[in-house]
């Protein structure tokens, strides 16, 4: 090997250069599948299934009007007896030889994903922060088998808890309601958030509750008005990893839902069986589905390895 | 200090919750799935007569050709999605320590597929293998492959399109640990080893390799242990096939359990699978035990 002077640290110049082009071509191949799903949201049916594969197409908005509504065919007479579209989405529909027959079950599934999202997310937050709090601070009997009980419950494969919740559910009548996702989805993210928050809360030095403590305050009192705005991060990180597990979430929501509470996972394959295959709605649910996840990644970047290690590795 | 509730009832005041949701939702199914598998119960015949079976499921999966198959094409996919995660994870994560000039803009750009519903992942893959329009089919023609490439419809390729696809979605994962490993050794290895005027090449060995190798099983055991209850990608994207080529141990779980209704037959399944992941889980976990220690 060539003797160089850099420090052992530093690589050389060149070095750099090669690790760069090796990571920028890695990171634009990956992205690849993104952009083209972008893309496709913004085709026509008939670009989006015509061989060789277009890359640039005129514009449409098809897919985003078909994503959010159904339609009918009618005939060329019917369709010029009518009076003038509208609205522009309207004439959208019209060029497609079709009249609007109403709003698609699309945006009643998006608001079924952010309530279940919340919902779950903001009780396993509140959970998870006192029972982690209780880890960190308090002599707890067994703490190491409790929390090890905890994580393991994570390794269970949802499918084979489906079977007994699934009759569980039907039993008590939880089948298909928006409450028995959010009790279960608040479960599942139950052992990330204690393990996550008991990390966060970790390093927050007991001094601060002690100091608090002192000058009157009760523990509870302490915990409240002390420890709460120190662990703000911690908890808002955590938020979002809940918040995130519970939007993609899949087996669950396909076994344990049909209508009134089904999520978007499993609703947004099924566009596709509408009327033949309609990749640009496909496509649109797609990008409006992933949209949130994305902005929220770019948020989370610096404690991303913290989450999907459940606080294991810290940095 | 300390009028109102004391440290001891706090405590429980506020791990109790956690604790009951747990047992109701996680302890109580599990043992509820344990006494189903004893039996012929099946949840669509709710008011059918309930036999209690004994051992009978378990022989009956374990003597099952069919599972075997399922076991087989599982042991494909972790192995193969893995491996290859691990070899493209550590070759990116070498690449990312070298702080090239935006080279923190880039690692987040490379994150954002495994943040995404691995369900919508396979449905948008699904597009992009379509024989006659997929751009994925296209590209492998156009690069001068038989006409008729199908990735989905062959049995010999669909078991490679949801490794595929999976690698696509988790290397960043394994690149993220990796890269946390390589910053966490201590930059005085490598200054005495370039006293030692050792090569770069046995840097790598020496240093690099042993300092990562903690990182390194951490991030099979996580891939180990998500891949193996991995359900929505596969379903969405091959649901099992074609035939039940790429019908892994989950998705044969859900066909038995909610299409053909086999409540007992897929409890014994789902507790067999349940003990062979903490099995895997323990093994990994003592072997990263006896890497530490060295």
């Amino acid at each position: 090997m060539k003797n160089t002077v850099h420090s052992p640290l530093e690589p050389t110049p060149r070095g750099k250069t090669l690790a760069g082009a090796v990571v920028i071509g890695y990171a634009l191949i990956s992205l690849i599948p993104l952009v083209w799903i972008l893309m496709t949201s913004f085709r026509t049916p008939q670009d989006a299934i015509a061989y060789p594969p277009q890359v640039i197409t005129q514009p449409s908005l098809i897919g985003y009007v078909n994503l959010f509504t159904t339609r009918s065919r009618v005939s060329s007479q019917e369709l010029a007896a009518l009076p003038p579209a509208a609205t522009w989405y309207e004439d959208l529909v019209r060029e497609q030889q079709m009249i609007l027959a109403g709003p698609s079950r699309f945006s009643d599934r998006y608001l079924n994903s952010v309530l279940i999202g919340f919902g779950s997310t903001l009780l396993s937050v509140i959970l998870g922060t006192l029972a982690a709090y209780a880890f960190s601070r308090f002599r707890v009997p067994g703490k190491d088998d409790l929390l090890f009980f905890i994580l393991s419950t994570r390794m269970m494969p949802p499918i084979a808890v489906a079977i007994p919740i699934y009759l569980m559910y039907r039993a008590v009548g939880l089948s298909d309601t928006h409450l028995g996702l959010i009790l279960l989805y608040t479960v599942v993210n139950l052992s990330l958030a204690v393990w996550l928050l008991k990390g966060f809360m970790d390093e927050i030095p007991r001094e601060y509750e002690e100091a608090a403590m002192v000058d009157g305050y009760t523990r509870f009192q302490a915990f409240i008005k002390v420890v709460l705005p120190q662990a703000a991060t911690g908890i808002a990180t955590t938020a979002i990893f809940c918040l995130i597990f519970a939007w993609n979430e899949y087996a669950f929501a396909l076994l344990l839902t049909s209508g009134t509470a089904q999520t978007s996972p499993p609703f947004i394959p099924t566009i596709i069986g509408e009327g033949g295959l309609d990749w640009p709605a496909m496509a649109a649910g797609t990008t409006l589905f992933l949209l949130p996840v994305l902005v929220f990644t770019v948020l989370l970047r610096k404690h991303l390895l913290r989450g999907i290690t459940f606080g294991a590795i810290r940095k | 200090m300390g009028q109102g509730l004391s440290d001891r009832a706090l405590a429980w005041l506020f791990v109790g919750p956690t604790i009951l949701l747990l047992l109701a939702f996680n302890i109580f199914p599990l043992i509820w799935t344990l006494w189903l598998s004893f039996t012929n119960f099946r949840a669509n015949r709710p008011g059918a007569d309930v036999l209690w079976v004994g051992l009978g499921n378990y022989s009956r999966v374990l003597n099952d050709e069919a599972i075997w198959e399922n076991m087989r094409a599982t042991a494909h996919f972790l192995s193969c999605s893995i491996t290859l995660q691990l070899l493209l994870g550590f070759g990116l994560a070498l690449m990312l320590n070298r702080r090239f000039r935006s080279h923190s803009f880039w690692s987040t750009a490379i994150l954002l597929p495994m943040m995404l519903a691995p369900a919508v992942v396979g449905t948008f893959w699904k597009y992009f293998f379509e024989p006659q329009y997929g751009i994925f089919n296209y590209i492998v023609n156009f690069f001068g492959s038989p006409g008729t490439f199908t990735m989905l419809g062959d049995t010999k390729l669909s078991p490679w399109a949801i490794v595929l696809v999976d690698t696509w979605m988790w290397t960043p994962y394994v690149m993220l640990l990796l890269l946390a490993g390589l910053r966490s050794i201590p930059p005085y290895l490598y200054e005495a080893a370039e006293i030692d005027r050792a090569s770069e090449w046995t840097k790598f060995w020496r240093i690099t390799l042993p300092m990562v190798m903690p990182f390194i099983i951490l991030a099979v055991l996580f891939r180990l242990i998500e891949n193996f209850k991995m359900f929505d990608l596969v379903d969405q994207l091959t649901n099992g096939g074609p035939g039940s080529v790429t019908e892994l141990a989950s998705i044969k779980l859900k066909r038995e359990a909610f299409e053909k209704w086999r409540t007992g037959y897929s409890s014994a399944l789902a507790i067999i699978l349940f003990v062979a992941i903490y099995g895997l889980s323990l093994v990994t976990v003592r072997f990263l035990d006896r890497v530490k220690q060295r």
